[in-house]
């Protein structure tokens, strides 16, 4: 009379919806510790989306920058000679130049070694301020890409008088705000007129804190050498290479080693690389932070599953499995992390965009970025509640309901 | 009926340690009975609810629960027994805070497989049964504990369990609430549902048509059984 055949009982199966919404009840009951520990994965999250985004953004900025510069600019300097002595080019080393096939365009500045550049006279000698002046050929702009900020450039008249063009730190350094016919500053004793002020220089730094002047004035009263200490040339891109390894040789044929030949957008490049690693070294800050993050997320799980055996119980005695209990707290651990994950990304794409937009450039955070935070935050919310949830499903339903 | 609802047959429950919370128990209670199981405190009554109940398993002896032998089932079928086949009603309620009557009730249904539209239409409807229609929205902080006792009956009855178990139901309310509350487990058993309730209280198990006594474990007297020899009888009044 006790083994009757029957069909047995088989556990219904939760729908999804059900099981996010069962989830949702430990948020929803107590949504500021939901809050805070959802914030701990925020914050590593966002570390990580931001960090990522603000090193593309800078990336993507240098790319214009670039792009807009030009990385076809080769430099040449004088290097040292075979005694250790500084080397000089030949004066006609720029005409030289010129003529290899594939450069479009070269220009050359000179730096005049014995002039110093003073506000006025009253300046004490000691107060260069670290400037230099240089002669400049009339098409070093065009062939650097540098713009003027206020005034003109030098032009075939100019060149013959003492009228200076500043660069851009230069201009900050002695003071000057605009050009204009008042405006004057001493160079070797002399006096010039700030006839223009430049605007920074990407790709030719040394301008910058540079006062310059027109080579036949230079020659003519500062005692100028006319030998070139720096020549910019323009190639065609295909053929740079090719200009590359003739340039030393063709600036100073009599000694092709005394001449040092660079490609200044390297330079830039290499920059973005060493900023490249700091950002990575942030990156494995951020990771710290989402694990930070994780371990919170477990212990709000862990603390969860104790105040809650009644709960547990209940559920039990309603009819819902060992499975059913796992799963519960598994999606609440998901949905916490979910939570912390999505604000997390928005944040770090707000600061991303913040500062991007602060800084002019433009903001990029790439998707991997995105998908690869809110993985990591499904994976850690996986962790952190696997443990909490078997715990809880293994609970003994008297026990559980035992606990008032 | 072919087979009883309840069929404990020499059942033992040693808990570790050596504490022996039954011992060899055996009781038979029919499809449609009203039993008070009366005891003191420590006298295994507890551990009975929990047995029948399939919240534990016995050490040793058989338990049948609407013809399945408990032993045999999986974790996963016994759950699902429970959720079919009985309803609980606890001393402290275990209302869910700030959700309020109707979803408290049907969550009671959330592992029978029912979607969530049906779950709350039956919800409304067991609460319409046990007197609180105009409470559905009402969270349990604002109801009275009778009212709370009664969201906890609502919710053991709204998938029309064949068995409801209810420990010590009027333990916590005062003494119009726990006559209300005992009404209303007249009225649910009138209408075919089996029901256990635990007690220690022998003036709320007088009132009950068979009450079963125990001490230190054991079955003292039952009232089926004084009437009819046993346990040859089948202990089944109804």
């Amino acid at each position: 009379m006790t083994g009757v055949e029957r069909p047995m009982p088989v556990p219904a199966r939760m729908s999804l919806r059900d099981v996010l919404r069962v989830g949702a009840v430990g948020l929803r009951t107590r949504p500021l510790r939901a809050f805070l520990s959802a914030l701990g994965i925020a914050i590593g999250i966002a570390a990580m989306v931001g960090v990522v985004g603000l090193s593309s953004s800078s990336g993507a900025e240098l790319d214009r920058t670039l792009s807009a510069l030009g990385t076809n600019l080769l430099t040449v300097s004088p290097g040292t000679t075979l005694m250790g002595e500084e080397a000089k080019m030949p004066t006609d080393a720029e005409a030289m130049i010129e003529r290899i096939g594939p450069v479009q365009a070269a220009s050359a500045t000179g730096k005049i070694a014995d002039a110093r550049v003073y506000r006025s006279e009253r300046i004490p000698e000691a107060q260069t301020g670290g400037l230099s002046a240089y002669a400049v050929r009339l098409d070093l702009p065009a062939t650097v890409g540098a713009t003027l900020r206020s005034g003109t450039w030098l032009n075939a008249a100019t060149e013959h008088y003492p009228a200076a063009v500043i660069g851009a730190t230069a201009a900050q350094r002695l003071g000057v705000g605009a050009a204009g016919p008042d405006t004057q500053v001493v160079v070797g004793g002399v006096r010039f007129t700030v006839v223009g002020v430049l605007a920074p220089v990407a790709l030719a730094t040394d301008l910058d804190s540079g006062v310059l002047v027109g080579w036949p004035v230079a020659e003519a009263q500062l005692g100028f050498d006319g030998h070139p200490t720096t020549l910019y040339t323009r190639s065609e891109e295909s053929g740079l290479e090719a200009v590359r390894q003739v340039l030393a040789a063709t600036a100073n044929p009599e000694a092709p080693n005394e001449v040092d030949v660079s490609r200044p957008s390297d330079a830039l490049a290499a920059k973005q690389a060493t900023s490249q690693a700091f950002a990575n070294l942030l990156l494995g800050v951020g990771a710290v932070a989402l694990l930070v993050g994780g371990v919170g997320v477990a212990n709000t799980m862990v603390i969860s599953v104790l105040e809650r055996r009644a709960e547990i119980g209940l559920r039990r005695s309603l009819g819902a499995t060992r499975g059913q209990v796992r799963t519960q707290f598994l999606a609440e651990s998901l949905l916490l992390s979910a939570l912390g994950g999505c604000g997390g990304v928005l944040l770090g794409m707000g600061v991303t965009m913040g500062y991007a937009y602060y800084s002019g450039w433009p903001s990029v955070v790439p998707a991997w970025a995105t998908a690869g935070g809110l993985a990591a935050t499904l994976l850690i919310g996986a962790v952190a509640g696997l443990y909490p949830a078997i715990r809880a499903s293994r609970l003994s339903p008297t026990e559980a309901l035992a606990t008032p | 009926m072919t087979f009883p609802m309840i069929a404990l047959t020499d059942v033992s429950r040693i808990y570790s340690g050596g504490v022996a919370a039954l011992r060899s128990v055996s009781l038979r209670i029919g499809h449609g009975e009203l039993v008070a199981i009366v005891g003191p405190s420590g006298s295994g009554k507890s551990t009975m609810l929990n047995l029948v109940g399939t919240l534990d398993r016995p050490t040793s002896g058989t338990i049948h629960i609407d013809g399945y032998d408990v032993s045999q089932l999986s974790d996963g079928r016994l759950s699902a027994l429970r959720a079919t086949t009985i309803g609980f009603v606890f001393q402290s309620f275990h209302l869910a805070a700030k959700i309020p009557a109707l979803d408290n009730v049907a969550d009671g249904l959330l592992y029978t497989g029912l979607g969530r539209p049906e779950r709350r239409r039956r919800a409304a409807a067991a609460l319409e049964r046990v007197g609180l229609g105009h409470r559905l929205d009402h969270e349990p902080h604002e109801l009275s504990g009778g009212e709370r006792q009664r969201v906890a009956i609502a919710r053991a009855v709204a998938g029309d369990p064949p068995l409801v178990l209810a420990d010590e139901p009027t333990g916590a309310l005062d003494s119009v609430s726990g006559a209300g509350v005992m009404e209303l487990l007249h009225e649910l058993n009138a209408g075919g549902t089996t029901i256990v309730i635990i007690t220690h209280d022998r003036e709320i198990a007088a009132g009950l048509p068979r009450q079963v006594r125990m001490r230190d474990g054991m079955i003292v007297s039952d009232s089926a059984v004084e009437s009819e020899p046993w346990p040859a009888g089948s202990g089944v009044t109804a």
